[in-house]
């Protein structure tokens, strides 16, 4: 195991967002895995933080107007 | 991105795609909730947010020949959905442009960046409380999220959405708003910030406290807030 590849709490959580959308920069999705996998305190955070954003992405949804329904209906009907 | 919408117009004499009209409206009504809830979220109107879907809907249709892989018409339309809405906003924008400028400072980014729930959810005095992260999460309701994320500011708020709700990444969503990746992280990091405050304030204020001050709620009887 290479010293290079070790990386502090602080590091990961400063990341921890770029981490869980894919978008680092600097280091590689590996290493924060790796970190991950060996820290109770950091694997938690992350796990709240997958787990409120599935939340949000959850919420967004709304149920539509039937006014709208019928209006999308008429149109596809039409053209 | 190879179902990505072009500009091209053959598509309205050329094939017909791989759905039927009768195929078609069936997905678009499966999706119908979800299509209307993004643009209510994008656009905080109603009656803006049913235009955006209408239009996109009839978009789509048009260029139903550009839909090659059946198994991608929920990521196309919603792609279509969003370049609906982006130009819904510069066109309301170039209407506004009087006002006061609702572009937020990007330079701000680090004064708000970093507030964390997590963190605020493992303060000492809420530390006897079990695991405090899931007791929240049970808790929060659809509704509180959807207020939390309608009073972020626009810029921040279609951030979030195009990114954490849309699975959009970042250069996707900076192409779609004309802005640099990093205008987009930025923004990102203080949508998802202040999002976090504001459920946290929500959270506070309508139960939490309660919770924590009374450890036995299950013979309290007081504390239902969140329990469905
Ligand atoms: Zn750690």
């Amino acid at each position: 195991m290479s010293h290079d590849h070790e990386i502090s709490c602080e590091e990961v959580i400063e990341r921890l967002f770029a981490y869980l959308d894919g978008e680092l920069e600097d280091v590689s999705q590996e290493t924060i895995d790796r970190h991950l996998a060996h820290c109770r305190d950091c694997f938690t955070r992350a796990e709240f933080e997958k787990r409120l954003r599935a939340r949000v992405a959850d919420s967004v949804s709304t149920t539509a107007p039937q006014r709208l329904r019928t209006r999308v209906r008429f149109l596809l009907d039409e053209f | 991105m190879t179902d990505q919408p072009t500009e091209q117009d053959d598509s309205e004499r050329g094939g017909e795609g791989p759905l039927d009209r009768a195929a078609f409206a069936e997905r678009v009504d499966a999706l119908m909730d979800r299509l209307y809830g993004t643009a209510l979220r994008l656009t905080r109107n109603p009656d803006d947010a049913e235009d955006i879907v209408a239009e996109a809907v009839g978009t789509a249709w048009k260029r139903r020949a550009d839909l090659r892989d059946v198994e991608r018409f929920e990521g196309w339309l919603f792609r279509i959905l969003n370049n609906t809405f982006v130009s819904w906003l510069r066109r309301r924008r170039s209407r506004e442009d009087l006002e006061v400028s609702s572009e937020p400072e990007d330079g701000d980014a680090d004064s708000g960046g970093d507030f964390s729930l997590f963190a605020r959810l493992h303060q000492p005095f809420l530390l006897w409380w079990g695991t405090p992260e899931h007791e929240f999460l049970n808790r929060l309701l659809r509704e509180d999220i959807q207020r939390a994320l309608d009073q972020l500011p626009d810029e921040f708020r279609i951030a979030v959405v195009l990114v954490e709700v849309q699975g959009h990444t970042y250069r996707e969503v900076a192409e779609m708003l004309d802005v640099p990746v990093g205008t987009v992280r930025s923004r990102l990091s203080r949508g998802r910030s202040l999002l976090q405050q504001a459920l946290w304030e929500r959270a506070r204020d309508a139960g939490l406290k309660t919770v924590v001050d009374s450890p036995d709620r299950n013979s309290d009887g007081s504390v239902d807030n969140g329990q469905t």
